[in-house]
């Protein structure tokens, strides 16, 4: 078959490929990508055995802290990460979800004051499989997978 | 101990039963004026009166001095004030704060902008440790020990916080808990579960009357009203789980019932005068056991 990017390559930077394409906004919402001047390429909705549909963004000469591309694995678990240099990728990531987990999520008890005032969440992670639980420092309640909102940085 | 009171979870075994050999110490006691150079924030934003009363006469023995408000109607928190300014405003004119806050989570809050000790007071449905620390000392104080106890817990089990509360820290001390609810209050799975993890034995039941015999502890609850969508369930739950004098005649002679306090009719007041009746004495433990949190926040005793 013959091999056709849909999304170009690009000399030095960050790949992020595998990210579910309903996510791809929330991604690009939570690694700040929308304030950086690195030239970024995405395609959405390709076709993906594992996830039907995926996203992939390129990041020119963009190369992450651990620590930050990890707050990535909440919404994309399986999302991969290639750092490339000179057109090659020198190195593979795998995401693993954070021990702790600041801003980023919401929590889900209406009554958490990280909900009414302005303090920034904080959780620590009590599951990553099969489902995600947090537990905020704060109300001690657990906000599960499919409660979870992610907050905007915009 | 940490710095600050929040929450029952930051407390180990050693550390609980450290702070009710204190507690003891205070009772025998009851006054002790080491603190005549301290001021003590009181800080109800929501009211409380049994819970305001208990810490500020505790402050009051130790011979603080006591500032604060006993509701947030006449304070800058009306005018849109955030809680991290009131906090932090009261750190630089008190020694020790005690917060009550109707938002869950609001006291860790408090402990991370205040550069004083904080114990929390009640954080809306949250945690409410020295409520749980005095139960426990009732508990103590009236078994001798607090390992290997048949303890019933009767009422609302699915939001009471006190119950959840004590029922953890209790599982320090192998007790064997019976769960007595109407269907509607029932202990949620996720404690059940805990509780299986630990290998703490259970028994769940919706009849108080096969909940008596046998029991060291009877712990009530008050079933709220607003918890029921349905009014004539609320009607039929509410006499149900209503403890009355005949029901006693086979408890243990060391039975003890305990309440939070405020009682509707979940206890008859036909038995009040029972020696198995100890709610109000419960109250009182409150004093000597908030007397022994603050001592050891303001002396900063590493327990």
């Amino acid at each position: 078959m013959e091999k056709h990017l849909k999304v170009s390559a690009i000399k030095d930077g960050t790949v992020l490929d595998h990210i579910p394409a309903n996510q791809l906004f929330k991604v690009i919402d939570i690694l700040g990508l929308s304030k950086i001047t690195n030239q970024i390429t995405f395609g959405t909705n390709l076709d993906s055995k594992l996830l039907g549909k995926k996203a992939i963004i390129k990041i020119a000469d963009k190369f992450f802290e651990d620590n930050d591309i990890n707050r990535i694995a909440l919404i994309a678990p399986q999302a991969k990460i290639n750092i490339i240099h000179d057109f090659q990728v020198v190195e593979k990531k795998v995401l693993s979800v954070p021990s702790t987990i600041k801003g980023i999520a919401k929590c889900m008890n209406p009554a958490c004051i990280t909900n009414h005032q302005d303090v920034e969440t904080s959780f620590a992670t009590i599951s990553d499989s099969p489902e995600l639980k947090l537990l905020c420092k704060y109300c001690e309640k657990v906000t599960d997978e499919k409660n979870l909102k992610i907050i905007s940085n915009n | 101990m940490s710095k600050h009171l929040i929450s029952i979870h930051d407390f180990s075994k050693e550390e609980i039963l450290k702070v009710l050999s204190l507690a003891s110490k205070f009772e025998e006691r009851k006054s002790d004026p080491i603190f005549s150079d301290k001021v003590v924030a009181s800080l109800f934003f929501e009211p409380s009166t049994r819970t305001r009363l208990s810490f500020e006469t505790a402050a009051n023995r130790l011979g603080a001095r006591i500032i604060g408000f006993s509701d947030a109607v006449n304070t800058s928190v009306t005018k849109g004030e955030t809680l991290k300014d009131t906090i932090k405003m009261v750190s630089y004119y008190a020694d020790l704060i005690i917060i009550r806050h109707p938002l869950e989570g609001s006291a860790r809050y408090a402990s991370e902008v205040s550069s004083v000790p904080v114990i929390n007071a009640g954080d809306g449905a949250n945690q409410h440790p020295s409520q749980t620390l005095l139960d426990l000392y009732s508990i103590l104080k009236t078994q001798g020990r607090l390992d290997n106890l048949n303890i019933n817990i009767v009422g609302d089990l699915k939001y009471g916080r006190t119950v959840h509360s004590l029922m953890q820290a209790m599982s320090h001390f192998k007790p064997h808990f019976r769960f007595t609810a109407p269907k509607e209050l029932r202990m949620p799975e996720e404690y059940k579960e805990q509780l299986k993890i630990n290998g703490i034995p259970f028994d769940e039941s919706e009849r108080l009357e096969d909940g008596i015999e046998n029991m060291d502890i009877v712990y009530m609850t008050r079933v709220q009203r607003e918890r029921f969508t349905d009014a004539i369930e609320y009607e039929r739950v509410k006499n149900v789980y209503s403890l009355k004098n005949e029901m006693l005649d086979f408890a243990k002679p060391n039975m003890k019932i305990l309440h939070p306090l405020p009682r509707i009719n979940e206890i008859h007041q036909d038995v009040d005068n029972s020696n198995h009746a100890y709610y109000f004495e419960q109250a009182g433990n409150g004093v000597y056991t908030r007397m022994a949190i603050i001592k050891m926040l303001l002396d900063k005793i590493d327990i």
